[in-house]
């Protein structure tokens, strides 16, 4: 019995799994970099309104277009605005949206996706052609009518993003759900008499998990790309609120002679997404890592 | 004296622990091979087998490193060369057989084309030649109708034929050096023991050395003039295989040939205890002190070498190794099982065929299935209250269909089953009631897909406990320690994750898990087939002990014969989801009466080079059973003619109360198998 001790773990508490993980991520250099990133632009979402040198809708027209300078850091824009200030209030909204429509996503998408692995056959059919045929329609058009027909505040935008990039994870959970599905321990637990909720509960959801927040947090990053987009072509957030797409939209014919004032959002919103991407990817890799060590047999 | 071709000196391969650890898999290797012999390397799964034949082809699997000493082979280095000059050596002088030959075929290539290939690349001959050697070759293997099967596609080849076609490939080359890697592991037993013996065959014929790497000393006991046996990553026992199989000198060896259950031999095997040591644990002295039953104080600090005894021509790594040379003679004692089944039947098996075929939308709407020829057909078995029944037969026989179909998971086409005479368990899953749920019970043949991989023992065990009785708190605690505690398990395993526990382990939780239902029934379907045999014989045992303390009644499903031997009471053999034979197993296995029990019980291997198997019948496989008459027509020896064609064979009942399917009489039956 000796044997025994040595491969014995401490059932280990959620915490430390989390703490675990996040080391693994870090431990890695696109690791390291993506989440300092996300932290940093979370961390400014949170603190800038505190921090910001200027009002963000004071216009004062005798400071139309300032290069950057020891007092406007980052110049000003053609109405005489802070870009410094709009530039870090400027990620708030986005990183707010997107995040409460990635969790509808996460949430709807996955949920499905697994409830479809499961059960197959007709309801498997119908919900998957329903899913394929609204991945067949370009979402920004789809986007488009929604906001113009329901307005662009926030209680519309978050579950019509969450909407529409939760199809894309009702594949992924449904993909992943099958490769568990055919195990033993499933069908012992079909055999024992279980329900459907307990089944996804107990024994799918804990094997899925991964794979759907991973798939989850690559959403994130796409659908802050989308949003801007949408602010970009004015169905966002309404001026004067700050908003990276917003900014760079009406900056945008200022580009040869102004280029400071479209430069700000534009890093701001590409190093978002990157940091995202990084992070997402090294979740991946951290939780791969988790799953291959097992004990030898 | 004979030529050596490969020389394998103080070879140790291992890998780096995340700590910077050196962990050691192979430690301190030295064998030869000589030209011309087979040598058998077997060992436990983690023992290091396969490492040790990879590296007899130059190859050390990712994430493992050559830490010390050489794999020679015609007087080169294979580990130190270069993969551009290894690749002429590969093929063209060493060769490898891999285990799932399915998976090592291209499926999209025809088969003459990927033998084509090979000679390609591993001979000069010019293309007519070439062709003509396709034919050769497979003609060699002995497959029926060479140019047909070169036209095929890997798919439409049975595993025995696909196993063959491996070979033929692997001889292309004309190699010197044969690896095989358990080339008959996933293979039927008739299929087994018809490959086998080609093997031997090509053995003899071309003269090629082989190297035969397998977890089964059936098989290895059938082809090997030398064995090599080993544990942890050593060599611990290695001589001519007559002497190592039936006078073993090492511990090991001694109680591995007394866990396999053998077929003259009714009752269950001795287990060797605990398991093997995980790589980088060892500290000092004998890697099998744990387990051996002649330790002594010295073993546990001193680690013994290898000794080379010229008198046996044996190289032996034990002290006492001299001890056991004078009373070692294996005596295999087995544990009687004790048949005490009550004379009430507890469930009943009349007319129940099974089909797998696809409704078409008119029998949706009447909710009925129609085919004329379902996979299982015609199945009337009643089972007694403490019974072991065992279904046995090739794979594709039927027999986890019949499983499935008690267990609610598939319906059943026609017929009923009966439980406790009264209710009726022919619905499946959602018709059934909690309770009927509950008095069956499944474990799977492998431990690693049934328990989910992110619960603790705890919770999977607590699974059946909350559902069927409600249990919380404190109670359901006690009464999950107390499960563990009846499958030899202690406290502490609550909370571990099945990735951390062995495979004999993670068989104990299962079968906890299917006790903690209190169940009446329990179907076990090739409970012990993944797992080794000192591991098996423990979880006979173990299954045994609780069936005596719990008076449960178990449908037990295996494809070894040896083990169905060893724990039933009654067998069932099926061919083609028919029944062919039903009787107590003890008659069974005496007057192997159906043709079909004949040739199965001939093919079975046992661990003594003197017992051949017998091959009766041709080893192909029928996809589907006959339309009518005999189903076991096709591959009939003794077949009469039109009426084992046409006439579905009656019922025959022995003196012994054995029931036969056939059409042949009683007497004859018998007649011919006593000779």
């Amino acid at each position: 019995m000796k044997l025994d001790n040595i491969y014995q773990e401490e059932k280990k508490s959620n915490f430390a799994k989390v703490s675990e993980i996040i080391i693994t991520m870090a431990s890695r250099p696109s690791g390291f970099i993506g989440l300092s990133i996300l932290i940093f632009h979370v961390i400014l979402a949170f603190i800038s309104p505190y921090i910001a040198p200027y009002d963000f809708k004071a216009i004062n027209p005798t400071l139309m277009l300032q290069a950057p300078s020891a007092e406007y850091w980052f110049g000003t824009d053609d109405l005489g605005r802070d870009v410094f200030t709009r530039t870090i209030l400027g990620g708030r909204t986005a990183l707010t949206i997107t995040f409460f429509g990635s969790l509808i996503a996460l949430l709807w998408g996955g949920l499905l996706g697994i409830f479809c692995g499961l059960v197959g056959g007709k309801t498997d059919d119908i919900v998957m052609r329903i899913v394929d045929a609204f991945l067949s329609i370009p979402w920004i058009l789809a986007m488009l009518l929604i906001v113009s027909l329901l307005g662009t505040s926030t209680e519309v935008l978050i579950p019509a993003l969450g909407f529409f990039y939760g199809k894309g994870i009702v594949r992924v959970a449904r993909a992943a759900t099958h490769d568990v599905i055919a195990k033993d321990f499933i069908v012992s637990a079909r055999a024992r008499g279980h329900s459907n909720f307990s089944i996804i509960w107990n024994e799918i959801i804990p094997n899925v998990r991964d794979a759907i927040l991973v798939e989850g947090a690559m959403r994130w990053s796409w659908m802050l790309l989308g949003f801007s987009s949408l602010s970009f072509l004015g169905f966002g957030v309404s001026p004067p609120t700050p908003d990276w797409g917003l900014m760079i939209s009406n900056a945008r014919g200022l580009m040869s002679f102004a280029y400071w004032s479209v430069i700000a959002p534009i890093v701001g919103l590409s190093s978002l997404i990157i940091g995202i991407n990084l992070t997402a990817d090294a979740f991946a890799k951290a939780l791969g890592i988790d799953r291959s060590t097992k004990a030898p047999v | 004296m004979t030529e050596i071709i490969q020389k394998v000196k103080n070879l140790s391969i291992g890998f780096k622990s995340k700590k910077g650890e050196e962990i050691l898999i192979l430690r301190n290797i030295t064998t030869n091979i000589k030209k011309g012999e087979t040598v058998g390397i077997v060992g436990e799964s983690g023992s290091g087998k396969s490492t040790l034949a990879l590296a007899m082809m130059g190859y050390v699997k990712h994430g493992l490193y050559t830490i010390g000493g050489e794999c020679e082979f015609n007087s080169s280095n294979l580990l130190k060369m270069k993969n551009r000059d290894l690749e002429k050596i590969r093929g063209r002088k060493i060769a490898m057989i891999p285990q799932n030959a399915g998976q090592a075929l291209t499926p999209n290539l025809k088969i003459g084309y990927q033998i084509d290939e090979a000679l390609q690349l591993h001979s000069d001959l010019k293309e007519e030649e070439r062709e003509q050697k396709i034919s050769e070759l497979l003609n060699k293997v002995r497959l029926p109708s060479p140019e047909t099967i070169a036209l095929r596609y890997p798919h439409e080849l049975s595993g025995g034929q696909q196993q063959r076609v491996a070979v033929a490939m692997a001889l292309a080359g004309t190699p010197d050096l044969l690896l095989l890697d358990e080339p008959t592991t996933g293979l039927d037993v008739t299929t087994q023991a018809h490959v086998l013996e080609l093997l031997n065959f090509i053995a003899k014929d071309t003269g090629t050395s082989m190297v035969y790497v397998s977890h089964d000393l059936g098989a290895i006991a059938q082809v090997s003039d030398r064995i090599i046996v080993m544990y942890s990553g050593e060599i611990v026992l290695e001589g001519p295989s007559r002497d190592i199989l039936k006078k073993p000198i090492h511990p090991y060896t001694y109680g591995l040939l007394k866990s396999i259950p053998k077929l003259s031999l009714a009752g269950l095997p001795q287990s060797m205890p605990g398991s093997q040591p995980q790589p980088g644990t060892m500290h000092r002295g004998c890697s099998f002190f744990d387990r051996c039953d002649f330790s002594e104080e010295k073993c546990k600090n001193n680690s013994p070498q290898l000794e080379y005894l010229k008198e046996l021509n044996t190289s032996v790594r034990c002290f006492n190794h001299k001890s056991l040379m004078n009373d070692s003679h294996v005596n295999q004692t087995v544990n009687k099982i004790k048949t005490s089944f009550l004379d009430k039947e507890i469930l009943n098996l009349s007319e129940v065929s099974i089909s797998y075929a696809k409704q078409k939308i008119l029998d949706q709407v009447l909710n009925r299935i129609s085919d004329d020829n379902p996979t299982v057909k015609d199945i009337n078995i009643n089972i007694k209250k403490g019974e072991t029944i065992a279904l046995v037969g090739e794979s594709g026989s039927g027999k986890s269909t019949i499983l499935k179909s008690i267990a609610g998971l598939l319906r059943t086409k026609e017929g009923i089953i009966k439980f406790d005479q009264d209710r009726n368990l022919s619905s499946d899953l959602k018709e059934r009631d909690p309770n009927d749920l509950r008095i069956i019970q499944l474990i799977f043949q492998n431990p690693d897909e049934s328990l989910n991989p992110n619960h603790t023992v705890e919770e999977i065990i607590a699974q059946p406990l909350k559902l069927y009785f409600g249990l919380k708190g404190e109670e359901l605690k006690k009464n999950i320690i107390d499960l563990l505690e009846k499958v030899r398990l202690g406290e502490f395993y609550t909370s571990r994750y099945p990735r951390q526990l062995s495979g004999g382990e993670k068989q104990r939780v299962a079968v906890a898990r299917a006790f903690a239902a209190k169940p009446d029934i329990i179907l076990c379907d090739e409970v012990t087939s993944a797992l080794d045999v000192s591991v098996q014989a423990a979880v006979l045992n173990l299954l045994q002990q609780l069936k005596e303390d719990f008076g449960t009644t178990y449908i037990f499903v295996s494809h070894d014969l040896a083990v169905v031997r060893a724990i039933s009471d009654r067998v069932a053999v099926l061919y083609q989801g028919r029944l062919c034979e039903v009787g107590p197993s003890k008659d069974v296995y005496k007057f192997p009466s159906h043709p079909y029990t004949e040739v199965l019980l001939g093919a079975v291997l046992e661990p003594d080079p003197d017992i051949k198997p017998k091959l009766v019948a041709e080893d192909i496989v029928e996809e589907k059973p006959p339309q009518k008459g005999c189903s076991f027509q096709g591959r009939c020896s003794r077949i009469l003619g039109d009426i084992c064609k046409n006439e579905v064979p009656p019922w025959q009942i022995t003196n012994n109360g054995n029931s036969i399917r056939c059409h042949i009489p009683l007497e004859e039956l018998q007649k011919d198998q006593i000779n």
